[in-house]
């Protein structure tokens, strides 16, 4: 079946000092589809889609949109162009009201300049009635859910009579819900002729999604073909450029003793939780979004204050006043939000590895650099960080690689108990997969891990025992046998 | 292209001290009486009071707070000092006293601050009233004149160097080390680049705020005590502005407003841009309104610049990042 060809890029070529980011990338969109593209960080899909949406100008190369050559200054030019992008961090004020929102940088003005509000007002309740949402145009942002400002971004690309709208990963922070009602709307906006580049990481919705699959790897494209032509196991493969025998590196490990011991563990957003983490053994915890298994680990770790409940590690009761103490009991935690809990992003990796742990470097009141350079330089190489220097900065990195750099401050603390709290959001295949590896080595060195995720496979892959959590309590407790999607959504869902 | 990439590096990192340089060069062509040992050794001496100031709040902006009432601290905490010394008749007693009295507000800020979470601007900002007010109510308004033997702090010589040099190398010794050797420089760094970061990783945020405030305090007490003695007279109303000529040799050498940048040497070579730029102005007869408009230009000057040298540098690592 012919189709038009909305957007088509040829031979594009990008460099930045040292690096060859694209090279010769040929690429086109057709009209009324859904185009996703692959690739892990670095591999570059997001210099293309800059370069698309203006914010980089090509070495090389020619861009058409409905065949005719254009030329892409800037974002404002790109809009003008019919090219919407949404970002994956949404930037947004959150005391702006909806209505603001839709109408920024476009206000409708009276003949004496005075902003029109009473027009704005009613250009959003036409705006919202047409895409059949049930918002108040005086909503502030900050009273709407993450996926609601996406929709409104949406809207907003909608509005600006855009026909190619880019979305970089933009499920990575909303629940599976809003993943169903995400989709429809790109269904819809598919129906009207719009094309839709999507950027995603996550295997099971880019085929759902999409129509048509672009793997890039190195600045190249290695693929490109129609979704019915793809497997999972070959995107991977493409992807990474080698084999995956495996998805996850799982191995048998003698579990031991029980080493972390949690009971009637009460505070805000959870109640009554008890569970337990013996040696050497991977302990999952499932649950929706809003379950309250962050909250537990959060408490745990002593950065929040929880009501009633006992911690025991390795048999004795601990009391935990604040992360140092739990850092001291051995017992640390990876954040789910790494921007904001785990990395200070503009200083350099050997600060930030090294921060937890400051005292190992210290000799007669002074902070030895030499050795930190050199005890962060094997830590980092254990947990194969790639980095140009050690004093590079943190923000500078990819994002797997900076999770990498949040693990090995942890391990430079030596820990028995690890907490990983979504270890994997938002980081390609293969820095997931090396982080699995590193979890089976953990291990394999007797720390006893739990594991927070939403995302089923990792857990069933990876875990030796599941706790699935609903609304605030544990509902149940699964091992490896009764490990399926089935039996941990149905407790996930379940009320207690 | 790896020359560029070098050179990219050095201007980013030096960028501060290319200025400084290029800039002592130029009031060297300027005024051939600018390169003396009396006239350099002059310049020191005059910046020192400000620097001792802009240490402290290298400190604090790196840890994301700020102290706009240092000048006023600084006029308090000396004028008690010059005090305690014509009724006591000892300099080290005038010392401790001035530093004392320094450290208390300080800490009283930094209770402010950690405890009951007001932004260090507000906190600081009332600070500033009350240590100024509290100094004119001591001395009822009047400046405390023959002070005797108390000039020696700011007037004496030790081996031939000026006193104020040397406590500003001693200060600047202090804040160098503290920054880039001990467990509180790291958290200071940890705190400001992201306090929330910080205490997830164990770091005892109030502690280390109200650490950056002690220290600030020490350095406060050291120059109110140097700029009485080097004016020979406790002056209640002295030093006013002397807080914003501290920030701007912090920023002008590269301490980042937003905290968790900032370096010792940065902030002297920030104070000499300034020195240099104030002495080169007076020793060609520059119309003093004028020197005030300069004087103000250059900070956008100096750290526009450092700045644009920066972003070129991130913009090009970006670029490699995302590629």
């Amino acid at each position: 079946m012919p189709q038009d060809i909305k957007l088509r890029v040829i031979n594009i070529e990008k460099s930045f000092p040292g690096v060859k980011a694209l090279d010769k990338v040929n690429f086109s969109v057709k009209k009324g589809t859904v185009h996703v593209l692959c690739g892990e960080n670095g591999a570059g899909k997001s210099t293309l889609m800059k370069i698309i949406n203006g914010i980089y100008k090509p070495d090389a190369g020619k861009i058409l949109i409905d065949e005719k050559e254009v030329e892409i200054r800037n974002p404002i030019q790109a809009r003008q162009l019919g090219i919407s992008m949404i970002f994956q961090e949404l930037n947004y004020i959150p005391e702006q009201t909806i209505a603001e929102s839709l109408c920024v940088g476009r206000w409708p003005t009276t003949k004496f300049g005075k902003v029109n509000w009473r027009e704005i007002k009613k250009r959003t309740v036409e705006l919202l009635k047409a895409e059949g949402l049930n918002y108040d145009p005086d909503t502030r942002l900050k009273e709407l859910t993450v996926s609601d400002v996406q929709i409104l971004e949406i809207m907003k690309a909608i509005s600006y009579k855009s026909d190619i709208i880019i979305m970089d990963e933009p499920t990575s922070a909303i629940t599976l819900k809003e993943v169903d009602a995400l989709f429809k709307k790109i269904n819809e906006l598919k129906s009207r002729g719009v094309s839709i580049i999507y950027i995603s990481h996550k295997m099971e919705e880019i085929f759902r999604i999409a129509d048509e699959i672009t793997v890039f790897r190195d600045g190249t494209v290695v693929d490109s073909r129609p979704v019915k032509d793809y497997d999972m196991k070959t995107i991977i493969a493409q992807m990474v450029g080698r084999k995956l025998d495996d998805n996850f590196p799982k191995e048998k490990v003698e579990i031991g003793d029980k080493v972390l011991e949690v009971a009637g563990l009460t505070g805000d957003g959870f109640k009554d939780v008890s569970f337990h983490v013996r040696e050497g053994e991977i302990v999952g915890f499932a649950g929706l979004m809003g379950a309250g298994r962050t909250e537990v680990m959060r408490s745990l770790f002593g950065l929040d204050k929880f009501e009633s409940g006992e911690v025991m590690i390795r048999g004795e009761k601990v009391e935990i006043k604040n992360v140092k103490s739990s850092i001291r009991k051995k017992m640390v935690m990876l954040s789910e939000d790494r921007r904001r809990y785990g990395i200070v992003p503009i200083r350099s990796v050997r600060e930030n590895v090294s921060l937890s742990n400051l005292k190992r470097f210290i000799f007669n009141g002074r902070l030895h650099v030499k050795l930190e350079n050199k005890t962060v330089g094997d830590y980092c190489a254990r947990m194969n960080v790639k980095t140009p220097t050690l004093d590079t900065t943190v923000d500078a990195l990819s994002g797997g690689n900076q999770q990498k750099v949040v693990l090995a401050k942890w391990m430079l603390t030596d820990p028995d108990v690890l907490i990983l709290d979504e270890a994997t959001r938002g980081i390609d295949v293969g820095a997931k997969y090396e982080i699995y590896k590193l979890m089976t080595d953990l291990v394999k060195q007797k720390k006893a891990l739990v594991m927070v995720s939403s995302e089923l496979p990792e857990l069933i892959g990876m875990c030796d025992r599941i706790y699935v959590m609903s609304r605030g309590h544990i509902t149940g407790e699964l091992s490896r046998e009764g490990f399926t999607q089935e039996n941990i959504m149905t407790l996930a869902t379940a009320q207690k | 292209m790896k020359t560029r990439m070098i050179w990219d590096k050095i201007k980013s990192k030096y960028s501060i001290y290319i200025v400084l340089v290029v800039m002592f060069f130029i009031c060297w062509l300027a005024n051939a009486n600018f390169v003396s040992i009396e006239n350099l050794s002059n310049i020191s001496r005059q910046i020192s009071v400000g620097t001792i100031l802009a240490f402290g709040e290298t400190i604090l902006i790196i840890a994301g707070m700020l102290d706009l009432s240092s000048a006023s601290v600084l006029a308090f905490s000396g004028v008690l000092s010059v005090s305690s010394y014509l009724a006591s008749g000892s300099l080290l007693l005038a010392f401790f006293v001035g530093v004392a009295v320094s450290v208390v507000c300080n800490i009283i800020t930094a209770i402010i601050v950690t405890r009951y979470n007001v932004p260090t601007f507000i906190a600081t900002l009332s600070m500033m009233a009350m240590a100024r007010g509290a100094a004119l109510l001591y001395t009822n308004g009047q400046n405390i004149y023959q002070i005797g033997d108390y000039v020696e702090f700011g007037q004496g010589y030790v081996l031939g160097i000026p006193t104020p040099v040397i406590f500003l190398a001693a200060t600047l010794a202090v804040t160098w080390y503290l920054l880039k050797h001990t467990v509180f420089g790291r958290s200071i760094y940890a705190i400001g680049g992201n306090e929330e970061a910080a205490i997830a990783s164990g770091i005892n945020v109030k502690g280390n705020k109200m650490l950056a405030y002690i220290i600030n305090g020490i350095f406060v007490g050291v120059a109110g005590v140097l700029f009485m003695s080097r004016n020979n007279v406790g002056l209640p109303n002295g030093a006013v502005g002397y807080e914003f000529t501290a920030l701007t040799a912090a920023v002008i050498g590269g301490t980042s407003m937003s905290g968790g940048i900032g370096t010792a040497a940065g902030t002297v070579a920030g104070a000499f841009i300034v020195g240099f730029l104030d002495n080169i102005m007076v020793l060609s007869g520059v119309n003093s309104y004028l020197q005030e408009i300069v004087r103000g230009g250059i900070i956008t000057l100096a750290v526009g610049y450092d700045i644009y040298a920066k972003t070129r540098r991130t913009k090009r690592k970006l670029g490699k990042i995302n590629a």
